[in-house]
């Protein structure tokens, strides 16, 4: 068989089963929902208006969400890992997590100071996304403007890791000084949450996501070149900074957005490239790319409706359950493939 | 009837090559001069850290040249769009690969990068170009391995195709030979001369191997430490280039078999 024809039939198999974790997703829940009733509810052919409104109104959004976040960050962590050619780079390497971690700990745990305002003029949940924003943009500013004095793509890493440090430790400070409750409170916003976004949110949500993705499609063809190096990629005539600018830029919308509304999610964005690589063994970005979406959609809903504890009325932070489910299965993939691809 | 008009294909003009900081200018080498004619077989030879790879960087535009002037097919390559630079000039280095999980024939496919449409899809044009070069190296049994399982001479005729696949009049080539037994050192060569011969091809490739090159190359540069020489081998042998490459105390250029003996 061809590889191409190979390809396809993965392809055909991973929407099934992304169609299949999507429905199980939004039948699943702390309440029961007959199944029957899930589809009735969203095409609005049912009486039960508690129920239709707990399916279009909470898991539909959140289903939705978790799609986003799990394709947006697989697709950042694959566009980092070839652009700095690191096997270990990830979609926050730049600083985007750091600095959002550092924007929503100085409006949590400062809140003496500008938290108060700025809450009592934005409410406290956009007050959270515009902190987060305007963190996560200013530290990636600070990594890119440092970076662009050295020429070696590792410093960059390194540069990125250190800032991260930097803002870890200015947390680290703030903590010390806040009251308990709002340390809670920022723990609660580090294990991230995907359940809480409306359908405004999630409107001006999917409209980045979908810039960040149209960004990274385009750069399908220029990626491959850097699989060759960076003296080849010049030889082939592809813009190189050109280029490492409009990935940094979609990686920065993807990664970005979905940290300032859902919280740092951790392990997808490094994991889910790695587990796509084992599965589709080539590393072309043109089947890549299109298959770390569906893979990190179907990894990010199955680990949503694992922290749901169906039937419970407990919910797991999201953050513990994607690296408790997923670290476990690359490691046994590394291991039984006994090699990583990269 | 004068028929072998000679057509050049690669011309430096008073190039001066090293590297520029903001502070100072290091100039490794000056006053290069030199031209390669079309479908020629040019090996660059020189010691260690004389500034061969600083050379060929410049040559295909790495690193800027810091005075002179470098043209391909009469076009200085500074004004030259990178673009348009990728279907004249191709490239073999030595810098590893960073995705060695790529197979052979996607590898090679990348060659015809410069041609393919945004999203890199192969033309029908493209597959038989691609072809054609796995026929040419002679690689048709790599065709579906991937690059870790290849053995270093492997890879380097691998590169090679993939250089073919990119079309291009000039094949640039940094230490081909590097890291290969004395057989596969001369295999290389010895497909890059035939390489020459059958597409008409200019291939410039710098080595240690002064003897095979002497015996392959159309054109030998010698980069020496106040000067550039350019000619065939035979009138190099004659003009007892070879002998000031090298300190004397270890080993000596021997006219007559064109090789270095080790002195007793």
């Amino acid at each position: 068989m061809k590889p191409s024809n190979t390809y396809r039939l993965s392809f055909i198999v991973l929407s099934l089963v992304l169609i299949l974790c999507f429905v199980a997703n939004i039948s699943l829940g702390s309440i029961y929902i007959p199944f029957n009733s899930i589809f009735g509810s969203l095409f609005g052919t049912i009486d039960n208006s508690k129920w239709e409104f707990i399916v279009t109104n909470y898991r539909l959004p959140k289903a939705i969400t978790a799609i986003i976040v799990g394709s947006g960050l697989g697709i950042s962590g694959l566009l980092m890992q070839t652009l700095f050619r690191n096997p270990l780079a990830g979609p926050f390497v730049l600083g985007i997590s750091s600095g959002a971690s550092l924007g929503v700990a100085i409006v949590i745990l400062g809140s003496g100071l500008f938290g108060g305002v700025l809450a009592t003029i934005l409410g406290y949940k956009w007050s959270i996304y515009i902190a987060a924003a305007l963190g996560s943009f200013l530290v990636l500013l600070a990594v890119l403007a440092v970076s662009s004095k050295v020429r070696d793509t590792m410093a960059i890493l390194i540069i990125g890791l250190m800032f991260g440090s930097i803002t870890a430790a200015i947390v680290s400070v703030l903590s010390y000084f806040s009251s308990a409750e709002q340390l809670q409170q920022y723990v609660f916003w580090g294990l991230g949450n995907i359940s809480n976004l409306t359908w405004e949110e999630l409107k001006v949500f999917s409209r980045l996501y979908g810039i960040g993705l149209v960004l990274a499609i385009v750069s399908i063809k220029q990626l491959d070149a850097f699989l060759l190096g960076d003296n080849y990629v010049k030889s082939l005539g592809v813009p190189l900074k050109r280029v490492r600018h409009v990935v940094i830029l979609s990686v920065s919308l993807l990664a970005g957005t979905i940290t300032v509304f859902t919280g740092p999610i951790a392990f997808i964005g490094l994991a889910i490239p790695h587990l796509t690589r084992q599965i589709f063994r080539t590393s072309s970005h043109k089947i890549l790319l299109p298959a770390v979406l569906i893979i990190g959609a179907i990894v990010m809903l199955v680990c949503d409706s694992i922290a749901q504890i169906p039937g419970s009325d407990y919910t797991l932070p999201i953050n513990a359950v994607t690296a408790l489910v997923g670290a476990p299965v690359v490691i046994w993939l590394l291991v039984r493939k006994r090699r990583m691809m990269f | 009837m004068n028929n072998n008009i000679k057509h050049i294909i690669l011309k430096a003009n008073d190039l001066s090559i090293g590297y520029k900081t903001k502070k100072a200018e290091s100039v490794v080498s000056s006053n290069i001069n030199f031209e390669l004619e079309k479908g020629q077989l040019i090996g660059l030879v020189g010691a260690n850290g004389i500034g061969k790879s600083t050379l060929l960087r410049t040559l295909i535009k790495v690193q800027p040249e810091l005075s002179g002037t470098i043209k391909i097919n009469d076009k200085d390559i500074s004004t030259v769009p990178s673009q348009h630079l990728a279907k004249e000039l191709s490239i073999v280095l030595t810098d590893a690969l960073t995705s060695k999980n790529l197979t052979v024939y996607e590898l090679i496919a990348l060659g015809r990068h410069p041609y393919t449409n945004w999203i890199g899809t192969l033309s029908l044009e493209d597959k038989t170009i691609i072809d054609n070069a796995i026929t040419l190296v002679n690689i048709t049994d790599l065709k579906h391995k991937r690059c870790y399982e290849l053995s270093d001479g492997q890879l380097q005729k691998v590169m090679i195709a993939r250089a073919l696949a990119q079309d291009t009049d000039i094949i640039i080539l940094d230490e081909p030979t590097t890291h290969l037994d004395m057989y596969h050192k001369a295999y290389i060569l010895k497909l890059l001369q035939k390489l020459t011969k059958e597409t008409g091809k200019t291939i410039l490739f710098s080595s240690h191997e002064i003897d095979l090159a002497i015996q392959l190359c159309d054109t030998m540069i010698v980069m020496l430490q106040d000067q550039l020489v350019c000619d065939q081998p035979c009138n190099l042998i004659s003009k007892g280039v070879f002998d000031s490459l090298f300190p004397k105390d270890l080993i000596s250029f021997d006219n007559q078999t064109g090789s270095f003996r080790v002195s007793k």
